[in-house]
């Protein structure tokens, strides 16, 4: 009853700063896809789970001290600029790509969380191990999004050709591509690891490496709010400084009795006040390392290799381990 | 004032009121969709449509490529899809329909029995339902993209019919000229027909000459052309590395959506049939075979053309549904105006409002267009009394 009301009794824009209303509302509102694996979807027990869901967490735990302070409300991809444009929901943590267009029309990206591509989930018989090789190959597509823009260009810059079934859901494409309507099925790879799952065998099916475009992930905010984008772009440097520090939540507590090294005094509060400039407390960092981990915690935890979804770290992986993961130095 | 004229005063001042109202919530949604929209960044305005499209579609009847073609070429290579899918449709449905209408009527049990099970079968699940059957059906029951079965030159498999097709470019237009040729035959012998049926000359021939033409003339036209040193040509599929390729590729989208659409309405106007025959009175068809016209002759002649002035007026509104119903067509991938304009297009563009309106005016304006032809035919049959 009160998840319908909540759309008409939400303020209409910020007044005052998105941060200064979620103290006072007591909670932060989350917007998340809810429904894809390992990324938001609640589990059997209704408890939201995901690496996107993480970082709605992550920014409750160093604002409030409890990663439970958070409402998630799922959008669609229509509704969701909507959604963070009218107030309904403070931060947009949905596998959303930034672009250039997005940019400008009334919203920012304060930080990529996740490093994506557009790729393919071939059958494992089929021996390929490139694109390319999709040369005259029939591939199944959801129908609506920039999949269709960039499968076009990629093989026609390149002198390929392919032919294409689109259909209206991902049900229908996967439903086609399992039955060998197909030879492969095309979209964000971070997607295909969780439609691989769904197919009757999973081990029958194989995502390429290779990604024909460029999706960067980013948590979406209002425009003109800088406090606010400084906390949501530095929620994720936290977490990704605390894994080059080898700060994870394991050993978090240690750390903080023990630390010698000034990097992690600083990181975990023990030197400086960096939290204060943020409009938090010192212990900023450590809240959200305590609570949800560092950023090679939540991975691990909702999408890698332990996981059923088994998704590489690939561009993902921290600067100084091949990846483009980099956080800026808090000092 | 007396009592009338003051209730028709008041009348008039309502509805004058209610006209305001009206006007008045027109006027509020339009600005605020207006304000919206430009809150959006959406500049309304059809110029969208001359924007470059760039992505794919799976059937194309015109040509359409992804780098130089536009939105408006992809509407209208989805309205063509819409249209073939339609008219395949509404013809098909009509042939079952009157078959299975007829058979309902039939004095074999057999037939009958079959007919009814079949009506009863078909009207009484959701259409949604079994196109999803048909499309499935299509794809298990079919050979894989591998291994398809070879017919003569042609294939099938679960991606679909590959039939070889002739290349009608050059001087091989001759043939579907003489085809056409043919066609003109048939009116023109069931013009003479109908003449000499009013004049009492003796009857003229139609359907048996008219169609041994229109195969006869095609044929000559491509044996000659053969003689004369310009074959025609003819594309043959062949095995690709993924699957078959070249031909004339038939979708089992476009197959299953075709089949589940006049399946579906087949069995609505196999009622409509049904009913017409039986609304002409019994003593028609016992006079006819008391004339001594056997029971295919009496239904031919004597029955059906009584019947169906009754059937016509329900038969038009099967076929706007099957053209309506067509858009379903979005459930199973196959490529129809709704599939690639309401959802790439719209998508692509945010141009809703405008895409929406293009799409309702669209299929407004093929219902209208058949609901006119078949009210031309409807006039023809309806009773002239002498």
């Amino acid at each position: 009853m009160l998840f319908c009301m909540a759309p008409a009794l939400a303020q209409n824009g910020p007044a005052q700063g998105t941060l200064a209303q979620v103290k006072a509302r007591g909670h932060l509102v989350c917007g998340v896809s809810g429904g894809v694996a390992g990324f938001s979807i609640p589990d059997s027990q209704g408890q939201w789970r995901g690496l996107d869901v993480d970082f709605c967490r992550a920014l409750a735990a160093a604002i409030f001290d409890d990663p439970a302070k958070v409402r998630f409300i799922p959008q669609s991809s229509a509704a969701r600029f909507t959604a963070l444009q009218s107030g309904e929901i403070d931060v947009l943590s949905r596998n959303t790509t930034w672009t250039l267009s997005r940019d400008t029309a009334a919203m920012n990206f304060p930080v990529i969380t996740f490093y994506d591509g557009q790729g393919f989930l071939v059958r494992k018989s089929l021996n390929i191990a490139s694109v390319k090789q999709l040369d005259r190959a029939t591939i199944c597509l959801q129908q609506g999004t920039t999949t269709e823009l960039n499968l076009a260009d990629w093989f026609r810059t390149r002198g390929l050709t392919y032919k294409v079934v689109t259909f209206a859901n991902s049900e229908q494409t996967l439903g086609a591509y399992e039955s060998g309507r197909c030879d492969a099925y095309s979209t964000d790879k971070s997607s295909l690891y969780g439609e691989r799952l769904k197919t009757a065998h999973p081990d029958e099916h194989v995502i390429l490496d290779e990604a024909i475009s460029k999706e960067p992930f980013a948590p979406g905010i209002r425009q003109g709010d800088d406090p606010w984008r400084d906390l949501v772009a530095w929620t994720h440097y936290a977490m990704i400084d605390a894994e080059e520090a080898g700060i994870s939540q394991a050993n978090v507590e240690e750390m903080r009795r023990s630390a010698l090294s000034p990097d992690v005094k600083r990181i975990l509060g023990l030197e400086g006040k960096y939290g204060e400039g943020l409009g938090l407390t010192t212990d900023w960092a450590y809240r959200i390392i305590r609570h949800v981990g560092n950023y090679g915690d939540s991975f691990e935890r909702n999408v890698g290799a332990q996981t059923p979804l088994k998704i590489p770290r690939g561009l993902n992986a921290l600067w100084n381990q091949g990846g483009l993961q980099y956080g800026p130095p808090i000092r | 004032m007396p009592e009338s004229r003051k209730t028709s005063l008041r009348a008039v001042a309502l509805q004058i009121l209610l006209a305001l109202a009206v006007a008045g919530l027109v006027y509020v949604a339009s600005t605020n969709a207006a304000q919206k929209l430009a809150k959006q960044g959406i500049v309304a305005g059809f110029g969208f449509l001359s924007r470059n499209a760039g992505f794919d579609i799976s059937q194309r009847l015109i040509p359409y490529a992804a780098a130089t073609s536009t939105y408006l070429d992809a509407f209208l290579v989805g309205l063509c899809n819409t249209l073939l899918a339609a008219a395949l449709g509404i013809v098909l449905a009509t042939l079952i329909g009157f078959v299975v209408g007829i058979a309902r009527l039939s004095p074999n049990l057999l037939a009958r029995g079959l007919a009814s099970a079949y009506v009863e079968a078909v009207r009484n699940v959701p259409l949604l339902l079994q196109l999803l059957v048909w499309y499935v059906a299509v794809r298990v029951a079919l050979p894989s993209a591998e291994a398809p079965a070879s017919l003569g030159g042609a294939f099938v498999s679960q991606r679909g019919l590959a039939l070889p097709s002739p290349d009608f470019s050059g001087s091989a237009w001759l043939v579907p000229a003489a085809f056409l040729a043919g066609i003109l035959a048939i009116a023109m012998l069931r013009r003479r027909a109908g003449i000499a049926a009013e004049t009492g000359r003796p009857p003229v021939r139609v359907w048996l000459p008219g169609l041994a033409l229109t195969i006869l003339l095609p044929g000559l036209a491509w044996i000659g052309l053969g003689l004369a040193g310009h074959p025609v040509v003819l594309h043959w599929p062949a095995r690709g590395p993924y699957d078959v390729e070249g031909g004339l590729p038939i979708l089992p989208e476009f197959a299953a959506l075709v089949l589940g659409l006049s399946t579906y309405t087949a069995a609505f106007i196999a009622e409509i049939v049904r009913a017409g025959l039986s609304s002409v009175a019994r003593g028609q068809g016992e006079a006819a075979s008391a004339l001594g016209l056997s029971r295919s002759q009496a239904l031919r002649l004597v029955v059906v053309p009584q019947a169906m002035r009754a059937i016509v007026p329900p038969l038009t509104s099967q076929y706007l549904n099957v053209t309506k119903n067509s858009s379903l067509a979005v459930l199973i991938g196959y490529p129809d105006l709704v599939h690639v304009f309401m959802g790439t297009v719209l998508n692509q563009t945010n141009q809703a409002v405008e895409v929406v309106a293009i799409t309702m005016a669209v299929y407004l304006t093929i219902s209208l267009a058949t609901a006119f032809l078949m009210n031309l035919y409807n006039r023809r049959v309806t009773l002239v009394e002498r």
